[in-house]
């Protein structure tokens, strides 16, 4: 899907915010395509939340343009805000109302009409796990039952384009797979998915392309491979193996594609371009000079080494 | 309209909260109404009332405060609505308030329909600042006699608002009114009695009798904390984040200043209506014509709104807004002459009195009590005047209020 496209649900150029002295979001632009899972990977304080209020239209923007489904959006939008679901990073409930009420009630604030939007609230609560709970209050929900009531609001409108702020921060593995599962499953339904986060796992599992953010601007945009290949980064291969290690490495380095080789502790690590491809001849050799190997791992190198590679920073602090 | 209905659920949702969470109640009618009630026995001492309860009360602090609180008890025994009894231990109160449960209980025994507990270290607590608790226990099967002394514990403590002090109740169940039911419950007391004669007031002499005065001044001195309610639920939803979704909705921001003024203007109006009756009834006040007390009702509640609107537009968190709005509304209702008539100490302070709505409110009551209608309209344009301007001022500055 081309820059062009006409059938983008989000396209977003030059958005600028300033507090004061400190540029918060300095020239952010990118297009989302229906059905596509949309990633900002970056630490705390990148300006991943400013950039997103900025296109849900919460935030007044110093400069840029974003068009929903075709149309503008500003602070004052209404119909460009109705397609757009908003999960905030902070719970945003009411706590002395139960999970229908608010559901309900931010149902009708976007104009669902009665009979749908009774249906569309039990759907919902199915999809975030809280069918049992609905009517008790929020506030005696546990945290991870508040994130997911906090989910299931954005999306209980059908928007075309939900926005989700980092919604599995303070979550239990097991909340946070169902979380990354429901995301995956709105994205097939054809919903485009702009994801923020600083957990480098979730923007790979979850994201068809990922821009890194930092202080407030894109540093880089793609898919993975993409922003991999974009800082020549190697495949890692690493052998858990007993023998003569160091005549197994010196051996393997003649082999075309691999770019190093380091004993380690019980085994042997390489660098290689595309790995997989060479795996086979990797191995012959090692166990041609008489080494034992006992596992195999091979690793694609990570966007937390893409981000240390363009920021010369950690992902987290 | 799509402004309007907006604006609408948003208040139809801030009005179920404040019913949830019976701050309403408490601030709109038991805190008044019970603060009236002991006013008004000081006033109009009862001689042939068919309802009489039997309290005691267990002074276990022996304090400043809680010597306050048995002197309150004292006017409403010398109004003769109950008898009050001091009794040595709470255990010894709770037994007789459990011998007030049992119809059949030996007729010997001493009973009781209701028992404060004041507990050790109350006065020291309230003085300090830190709060306190009285907890009062209700008999079954007296639930006006029950209800009546939550009245009064609330409104006492309510006079001690600026620290925290609860009132624990202690209700077996059917006993203790819940929030839903407090509204039912009045017309139901209403019905069990008439405790209080009042002696007439003859018409014409441009001034509220005791009770009625009382009345009126406790329900225009805490209508202010109960609008301040409505409108401190703009500073409430960016504590609980839900502005940004609100922001994020296909809705215009005026709806959403719009929906805290009609909570405000529901729960304010609202309020005061249900006083107005229940002091009619219970306490046999005398508001004067209907229309007149209707139009004065709703240009003070405009007036709260205005000037609380301007509180929570300085204000940055709700704490803030709600201390602010407390000294707004006491300092108003100091000058007003909630408490006491200031129009009678004369001089300067009658003349400051009035940049207060409450003295407006209480001087348009008194013209209405004169017998012409007519007659309150300066007071109505000062209070509309009033609510006006700080509206005006206070639109500015809430717009920016509404910011994630
Ligand atoms: N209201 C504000 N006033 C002043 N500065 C702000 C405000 N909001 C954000 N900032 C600043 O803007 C920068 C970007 O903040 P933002 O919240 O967008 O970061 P983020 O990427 O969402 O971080 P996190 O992962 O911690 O949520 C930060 O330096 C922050 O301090
Ligand atoms: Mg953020």
């Amino acid at each position: 899907m081309g820059e062009g496209s006409p059938e983008a649900v989000l396209r977003c150029e030059g958005l600028r915010k300033s507090y004061g002295g400190l540029v918060a979001v300095d020239g952010v632009g990118f297009h989302i395509a229906p059905g596509e899972t949309y990633g900002l990977l970056g630490p705390n304080g990148a300006g991943k939340t400013t950039s997103i209020s900025m296109i849900a239209g919460l935030l007044e923007r110093d400069a840029g343009e974003v068009m929903v489904a075709g149309k503008p959006l500003t602070t004052r939008s209404t119909d460009a805000k109705r397609v757009v679901g908003l999960v905030p990073q902070d719970i945003a409930i009411y706590p002395d109302l139960t999970a229908r009420e608010n559901l309900s009630f931010f149902g009708r604030l976007y104009g669902m009409p009665k009979v749908e939007l009774k249906q569309r609230v039990a759907e919902v609560l199915e999809i975030v796990g809280l069918a049992d709970r609905a009517g008790d209050r929020a506030e005696e929900y546990s945290g991870g039952m508040k994130r997911r009531l906090n989910i299931g609001i954005g999306l209980l409108h059908r928007p075309r384009l939900l926005i989700l702020d980092e919604p599995t921060v303070g979550v239990d593995p097991q909340s946070r797979n169902a979380i990354l599962e429901s995301v995956e499953r709105l994205s097939v339904e054809g919903m485009a998915v702009l994801y923020t986060t600083h957990y480098m796992e979730e923007a790979e599992r979850l994201c068809d392309r990922v821009a890194i953010i930092d202080s407030g601007k894109i540093v880089a945009e793609g898919t993975r491979r993409e922003l991999v290949e974009l800082v020549g980064q190697h495949d890692r291969v690493r052998l858990t193996a007993t023998g003569d290690l160091k005549a197994a490495v010196d051996a393997a380095c003649a082999i075309d594609g691999v770019k190093g080789a380091d004993v380690i502790d019980g085994g042997i690590d390489f660098l290689a371009d595309r790995a997989g491809d060479r795996l086979i001849e990797i191995l012959t050799k090692v166990g041609a000079s008489g080494v034992i190997v006992s596992s195999v791992r091979v690793e694609e190198p990570n966007l937390e080494a893409v981000f240390l590679h363009l920021t010369g920073k950690a992902l987290r602090d | 309209m799509a402004l309007l209905r907006s604006s609408l659920l948003i208040a139809r949702k801030d009005i179920t909260q404040r019913i949830r969470d019976r701050s309403v109640f408490i601030w709109g009618l038991i805190a008044p109404f019970g603060l009236a009630l002991i006013f008004s026995f000081v006033f109009n001492p009862v001689s042939d009332s068919e309802f009489h309860a039997e309290y005691v009360v267990v002074n276990e602090d022996g304090g400043p405060v809680a010597d306050g609180f048995e002197a309150a008890l004292a006017n409403v025994e010398a109004g003769g609505i109950a008898t009050i009894r001091s009794v040595e231990s709470a255990e010894e109160a709770r037994r007789q308030v459990e011998v007030g449960s049992d119809a059949f209980a030996d007729e010997q025994l001493a009973r009781a329909d209701a028992a404060f507990l004041i507990p050790p270290g109350f006065s020291e607590g309230v003085l300090a600042g830190r709060g306190g608790e009285l907890t009062v226990v209700g008999a079954r099967g007296s639930e006006l006699g029950a209800y009546v002394a939550r009245a009064v514990a609330e409104g006492f403590v309510a006079e001690l608002h600026a620290v925290d002090v609860a009132v624990k109740t202690v209700f077996p169940p059917g006993v203790e009114p819940t929030a839903e039911q407090v509204g039912a419950l009045i017309p139901a007391a209403m019905a069990v009695a008439s405790p209080i004669a009042v002696e007439d007031i003859s018409a014409g002499t441009k001034q509220l009798d005791g009770t009625t005065q009382m009345t009126a001044g406790m329900g225009v001195f805490f209508v202010f904390f109960t609008v301040a309610f409505g409108v401190s639920g703009l500073l409430e939803e960016r504590q609980y984040g839900t502005m940004t979704r609100l922001l994020a909705a296909p809705i215009r921001r005026e709806s959403i200043i719009l929906g805290k003024a009609i909570t405000s203007f529901v729960l304010g109006v609202g309020s005061l209506a249900v006083l107005v009756v229940a002091s009619t009834i219970l306490l046999g006040a005398e508001w004067g014509d209907p229309l007149g007390v209707a139009v004065l009702v709703v240009a003070v509640v405009v007036s709260a709104m205005g000037v609380l609107a301007i509180v929570a537009s300085v204000a940055r968190t709700q704490e803030q807004a709600g201390m602010f709005a407390s000294i707004v509304s006491l300092v108003f209702g100091l000058l007003g002459g909630t408490f006491f008539p200031v129009d009678q100490v004369g001089g300067v302070l009658s003349k400051v009195s009035l940049i207060a709505p409450h003295a407006w409110f209480l001087r348009g009551l008194g013209d209405l009590a004169g017998g012409e209608v007519a007659a309150i309209w300066p007071s109505v344009g000062a209070l509309l005047t009033f609510g006006v301007v700080t509206s005006a001022g206070a639109w500015v500055f809430l717009k920016k209020a509404v910011t994630p």
